[in-house]
């Protein structure tokens, strides 16, 4: 068993707003080794998207403010650093990929010296060897012509390709831990199918990890070695990519699979979850997910399910009170 | 041969942009967004149109139901031509061809309750429904779409993402219409809410008899509501014919690219080697001579650069017309 190279611990997050504290993320736990791929999977509103800018030390506070639990990278705890330290560690060690490039990315630079700058900056490069190895990234990326298309402003360059120099930038200085918030949501399947591509083919060259925050159970199926499922602010629950999707130990997940429409079975009507996520303003006690689902009990609306191992000594957790029922198909 | 009566008939259309920096006296460049697109719609039926961004398939969608004029081309609806009419004609007709929007959050009035919203199709269309029964008919279509009628009173911020789809239905639904152009109705919703909007869809299909043209970016969505598939790229339909066929045997070398890079929601499935199409679509201020597809083609020759492919059935394809010179016909149907 190697050692997880980003493990996060029982994460809160919360939001102070007008109508009150907003908490995004709860007890999240995840971990992720070298070279393998998690996907962090969830609607609007889960959370997902939150946890993944903790990491990265994202969030604005207030109104945000880290309520509990660990982000360890290497072993080491980012929320207890000193901000210069915590700076210095994610800025070489983790990096990420937005949804939306072309605001990530600057309009009034060239995607090289956006590159190259950055190289200088970090690693104290000398202009001219920055530049040529910005050239190199952006090849890297496979974008033909890199030397020409460095001297391009990110609005000359098309979604799929701009995605691409977000890549670039983001491998640009190694890092162990590459987190990618939706990266391809924005772009047609055929460009889609060409990023995750490329992360996979990145991935396998660099032995990076690679942290995926999506909604597409297809991409998830593609490239995830292990899947977190994350509703109203919880993961509720997480295995191996194979175990999930041959069985679930969680309504919502189950729902979820089952609503996509299936070219292989041509059923008239497609299998729906009712009704809409829940407001996180308003929880109350119990399982969030329990006026949704389709197994819940009355127990369901008094106590919150704890993320639980399904079988003793397996990896897969589940939060539901009848995970096991769920699992073996009879609830 | 499909016995039922032809609703809509969308003949040659053609819409074209001015780019900016156009002037009077000079030939300015336009954008082609859509270049001669020619297909029927039958009552209770679905044609599915697919697609990449860029691939016209939006303006489609806003020239059919008269949001954008049509450069050439004419859409008929029962033989009658949309465009063509004025005054009351027009008008009765422009009310059985509705559409729904993608976006449930900037398609509805933040200021007007759902009431004022599903109230106004009768106030554009005064004659459709007496003043007096207008009020029970909201309530009416409220129920039909899966909403609760006593929240007749709220603004769309009260609702949830589907809810407010479903008001967009209702509206859309208003003037008992005959055909509903769906403009990704679903890409906005999240996952666990699309099915529900989906399977509203169909069932407004089956209990009215809508024949829909639903146009999304989610082939198996598509898949999923469709009775024949369109495929569209850079302006023109590349291939058009029944679901099975079009996506179980693709013949358009660009439809058997774009299916092959929707993404299978089976881990075990891994592993597959599958040809990606390279790049994006060219430019339609600019597209390439001949066949549009050809610079991404793996198929292309000589000739496809010179001639352009008309769309025409091929006789071992079946149910489907095809605009390739060198399609792709599977051997199963050879030997049969």
């Amino acid at each position: 068993m190697t050692t997880p190279v980003l493990s996060v611990r029982d994460l809160c997050v919360e939001f102070r707003t007008r109508d009150g504290i907003v908490k995004a993320v709860q007890d999240v736990t995840f971990e992720v080794e070298a070279g393998a791929t998690l996907a962090i999977l969830g609607e609007s509103g889960s959370g997902k998207s939150v946890t993944a800018q903790t990491v990265m030390n994202l969030i604005e506070s207030p109104p945000g403010r880290v309520a509990g639990g660990q982000i360890l990278f290497e072993g080491r705890d980012l929320l207890t650093m000193s901000p210069e330290e915590r700076r210095k560690v994610s800025a070489e060690g983790i990096a990420m990929v937005f949804q939306d490039s072309l605001s990530a990315l600057n309009p009034v630079y060239t995607v090289g010296e956006q590159i190259a700058e950055l190289l200088r900056v970090r690693r104290g490069m000398k202009r001219k060897d920055a530049w040529n190895r910005a050239v190199e990234l952006i090849a890297r990326v496979r974008i033909p012509a890199a030397a020409d298309r460095a001297k391009d402003y990110p609005h000359q360059f098309s979604g799929g390709m701009r995605q691409r120099i977000m890549i670039a930038l983001a491998i640009a200085l190694d890092p162990k831990v590459l987190i990618a918030d939706e990266p391809t949501t924005a772009l047609d399947v055929t460009v889609q199918a060409q990023i995750m591509d490329l992360l996979v083919q990145l991935q396998r060259e660099t032995g990076m990890a690679l942290v995926l925050i999506t909604h597409d159970l297809g991409v998830v199926a593609e490239v995830a070695d292990q899947i977190a499922v994350m509703y109203a602010g919880r993961v509720v629950e997480r295995g191996t990519i194979f175990d999930l999707y041959e069985r679930t130990a969680h309504p919502y997940t189950r729902g979820l699979l089952r609503s996509m429409p299936r070219p292989d079975r041509d059923d008239d009507t497609l299998w729906a979850i009712p009704g809409s996520p829940p407001n996180l303003l308003d929880l109350g006690p119990g399982c969030a997910f329990r006026s949704r689902c389709d197994a819940a009990i009355d127990l369901c609306s008094i106590e919150r399910p704890e993320p639980l191992p399904v079988i003793v000594g397996d990896p897969r957790v589940s939060a539901c009170h009848r995970r096991e029922e769920v699992l073996s198909g009879r609830a | 041969m499909d016995e039922r009566e032809v609703v809509l008939t969308v003949d040659a259309l053609t819409k074209h942009f001015p780019v900016r920096g156009a002037r009077f006296g000079r030939e300015g460049k336009v954008v082609r967004a859509l270049d001669g697109v020619s297909f029927e719609l039958r009552k209770g039926e679905t044609l599915g149109i697919v697609g990449e961004s860029g691939c016209g398939k939006s303006t489609l969608a806003r020239t059919i139901v008269g949001l954008e004029t049509p450069t050439s081309g004419a859409v008929r609806f029962r033989g009658a031509d949309l465009h063509g009419l004025r005054g009351r004609e027009r008008d009765d007709m422009r009310r059985r061809v509705q559409i729904v929007l993608q976006d449930p959050y900037s398609s509805l009035n933040p200021r007007r309750t759902v009431q004022e919203t599903l109230l106004q199709p009768f106030q554009i269309h005064p004659d459709v429904v007496p003043r007096a029964k207008r009020l029970p008919r909201v309530k009416e279509l409220v129920e039909l779409v899966g909403l609760n009628p006593d929240h007749l009173d709220r603004y769309p911020f009260q609702f949830s993402g589907g809810q407010r789809q479903r008001i967009g239905i209702a509206r859309a639904l208003a003037l008992s219409p005959e055909v509903i152009v769906c403009d990704e109705p679903v890409s906005a919703l999240d996952v666990s809410v699309q099915a529900q909007v989906v399977n509203l869809l169909q069932r407004l299909q089956r209990e009215l008899g809508l024949a829909y043209v639903f146009i999304a970016h989610d082939l198996s969505v598509v898949r999923h509501i469709s009775d024949r598939i369109g495929v569209m790229y850079l302006g023109k339909v590349a291939e058009l014919g029944e679901r099975g066929l079009v996506y179980d045997s693709p013949a358009h070398p660009y439809t058997d690219a774009l299916l092959a890079a929707v993404p299978i929601p089976d881990p075990a499935a891994r592993g597959v080697e599958r040809a990606l199409l390279a790049g994006d679509p060219p430019s339609p201020v600019n597209p390439p001579s001949g066949c549009r597809f050809r610079t991404r083609c793996t198929r292309a020759q000589d000739i496809c650069a010179v001639e352009e492919p008309i769309l025409h059935s091929i006789e071992p394809l079946g149910a489907r017309d095809v605009a390739c010179h060198f399609p792709l016909i599977p051997e199963n149907t050879l030997a049969r």
